[in-house]
């Protein structure tokens, strides 16, 4: 079979210099596949993407038309971009957004049209103004160009769409604290049920919450058919996407990647191996909430979503944090668990103290205060956080911030209990009490 | 009640426009935060009312908002807020020395503002530029592959040259290295200050784009 073509970066690539101009869009086949779109109707749409089996790309992998069919039938609707790329390691949307925004722009448009949505948002974190222009400077000329606002390209179609920047706070990427955001309120998640955005959304409105990438696929989809994007790669999570590489590797990066190939050739021939000829000693497979692969179990498994769900961690966000053997595992696992410890938005007990717990416990460890008993102290945090520590994760949460938490923290006390042991041994004494830096 | 002091002429203008883009008024209380920021500087008290106003918020719901995010800062801040990244990938390739390196320069720790008001050095969490790690963002406008020497340089000549506007290409090429992903596409917009140069929601306005 010969190579899939690109759907995500091929625009990008072939125009490096004006690919988020409206220009080189249109001069490449842009909105075409919005012009198609009006002419084949909702359920057409809806009918082409369910066929792609197009997975979300933010994190929990949902296929996309599935969703759609979820939309309770009150009207208005809504449809959000959810744009608040936080995971760590993770930077595709960033790339989609400022490099081709008008791919981004025109699958918003005919993901709204399939779903009745006559007011889209575009949330998009704060910490990127960037992005943030350069999908702003798209929509003004989507207006400009009749591709939005009243009666689009003359079909009675109408459909405004206003790009939103964040403050400042991962959390707002679980869907419902992004709508709980975007209303203008604190961005803590709603409980699920009975707040189903498809049916209680924003506004309490059906509302339809998609990643970036999702629908950087569906101009793609419209113009080729789902059955031609279903085709490309395993059967279970089709078609392409993007991949961030970061970490102890030569050629660190966003990769648009077809799923099937092994870690071995991801690790050693796209991101170009570890660096300085370093040891590989393991890398977090979808961003900082998955559990970590190590290599010696894990190296020649496949990068499926079938193969990593059965090998006990998740595609996630698609973000690869790889590490060499120089890296201090406990020191690792503090560092991503201090992450979701100052994310954490308080509303749980579980996570706002958990989080908090291990990272302070963790924190102890590295100072050189550890003791015999925090392994298990960290366990039995870690489970009433999540109980029995299992995969997929179970929740005493509203959201799965806090379970997320206690993956780097099974991971290190599965993969690395002696240096787990090694830290503890390093302990000298008690402290009195311990500062907090977060 | 209390009088409400209003913003300049532009802000209100910008405050009543981007209200007109939401279909419920209060959905625009970010945005007009950042507008408050733009104002005053920093998120005063007297900015949040002013946005309590603007959206029929009483003023202690408009803070309970604010405080819930971190990028409405309520102390004023320096000319220029440098934010460090150490989350797990900027970790991993030095992110803890950079941001010493910008402490050290600054002559003050992460969440202070040196003396002259100039720089303010802050810790974050992960800003998306994993792939060009370490990354530093100089209010908000992103640096990708520094080194402790770089960070260094960089805040001698936020100090020296103090411009009035930061341009992320040309930080780039003075102070970075490896990046997340290429950048042909030349930057033209720039900050002017403390907080996201993003229109219409809030900022600055762009330079090069009407």
């Amino acid at each position: 079979m010969s190579e899939p073509p690109l759907i995500l970066t091929a625009r990008m690539h072939a125009h490096p210099e004006t690919s988020h101009t409206i220009a080189t869009f249109e001069a490449t086949g842009g909105y075409t596949a919005l012009r198609t779109a009006l002419d084949m109707g909702r359920e057409a749409i809806v009918e082409e993407v369910k066929a792609a089996n197009l997975r979300g790309r933010g994190g929990a992998g949902f296929p996309a038309g599935v969703k759609w069919g979820f939309l309770a039938p009150a009207r208005p609707a809504y449809l959000v971009v959810n744009g608040d790329e936080s995971e760590p390691g993770t930077f595709k949307d960033r790339q989609l957004m400022e490099r081709d925004p008008h791919q981004l722009v025109e699958g918003t448009i005919i993901s709204s049209l399939a779903n009745e949505v006559n007011h889209a948002f575009i949330y998009i974190r704060g910490e990127y103004p960037k992005p943030a222009r350069r999908v702003q400077a798209a929509v003004d000329e989507a207006y400009s160009a009749g591709y939005l606002g009243t009666n689009i390209l003359g079909s009675g179609y109408d459909l405004e769409l206003t790009v939103h920047l964040g403050g400042g706070a991962y959390i707002c990427g679980e869907e419902t604290a992004l709508l709980n955001s975007l209303e203008g309120r604190r961005g803590e998640p709603r409980l699920k049920p009975p707040f189903f955005p498809a049916v209680r959304g924003l506004y309490m409105a059906p509302t339809i919450v998609n990643n970036i990438e999702t629908l950087c696929n569906i101009a793609w989809i419209i113009n080729n058919g789902g059955n031609a994007y279903s085709a490309i790669g395993p059967e279970d999570s089709p078609g392409r996407r993007m991949c961030s590489i970061s970490g102890h590797v030569n050629r660190p990066g966003n990769y648009e990647i077809v799923e099937g190939i092994t870690w071995r050739e991801l690790i050693y021939e796209v991101a170009g191996g570890i660096r300085d000829g370093n040891e590989l000693k393991a890398w977090v497979p979808g961003g900082a909430s998955a559990p970590w692969f190590v290599p010696g179990e894990h190296l020649d498994t496949e990068v499926t979503k079938a193969a990593i769900d059965s090998n006990g961690s998740m595609t996630g966000s698609g973000a690869v944090i790889v590490m060499d053997h120089t890296t201090d595992m406990v020191a690792a696992a503090e560092r991503l668990v201090r992450f979701f410890a100052h994310e954490s938005c308080g509303q749980c007990t579980p996570c706002r103290e958990g989080t908090t717990w291990l990272d302070m416990i963790l924190r102890r460890m590295l100072a050189g205060h550890g003791r015999a008993t925090d392994p298990d102290v960290l366990y039995d945090v870690s489970d009433n956080i999540s109980p029995g520590v299992t995969w997929p994760p179970k929740m005493t949460t509203i959201c799965p911030l806090g379970p997320s938490a206690v993956s780097p923290v099974a991971s290190l006390l599965k993969h690395f209990p002696e240096e787990v042991a090694a830290a503890v041994e390093r302990g000298t004494q008690v402290p009195v009490s311990i500062g907090m830096r977060v | 009640m209390t009088d409400i002091a209003q913003w300049s002429q532009e802000a209100e203008a910008l405050a009543e426009a981007v209200i007109a883009k939401y279909p419920q008024k209060r959905s625009a209380l970010m945005p007009l935060l950042y507008i408050a920021v733009r104002e005053d500087g920093y998120l005063t008290e007297s900015g949040m009312r002013r946005v309590a106003a603007l959206v029929d918020l009483e003023p202690a719901q408009v803070s309970s908002v604010a405080t819930f995010y971190s990028m409405y800062k309520r102390q004023p801040v320096g000319k220029y807020l440098v934010s460090v990244c150490t989350s797990i990938s900027c970790w991993l390739l030095g992110g803890d020395e950079v941001l010493e390196a910008v402490e050290s320069a600054a002559g003050v720790p992460a969440g202070a503002t040196d003396e002259s008001g100039v720089v303010s050095p802050e810790h974050v969490e992960c800003i998306g530029a994993c792939g060009g790690a370490p990354a530093v963002q100089v209010n908000y406008e992103l640096i990708e592959g520094l080194t402790p020497q770089k960070a260094t340089e960089l805040v001698e000549w936020l100090n020296a040259a103090q411009p009035e506007t930061l341009n992320g290409d040309e930080m780039q090429a003075l102070f970075g290295g490896q990046r997340s992903f290429d950048w042909a596409i030349h930057e033209t917009d720039s900050a002017t200050g403390p907080y996201p140069a993003f229109q219409p929601h809030g900022t600055v306005a762009p330079q090069g784009r009407s």
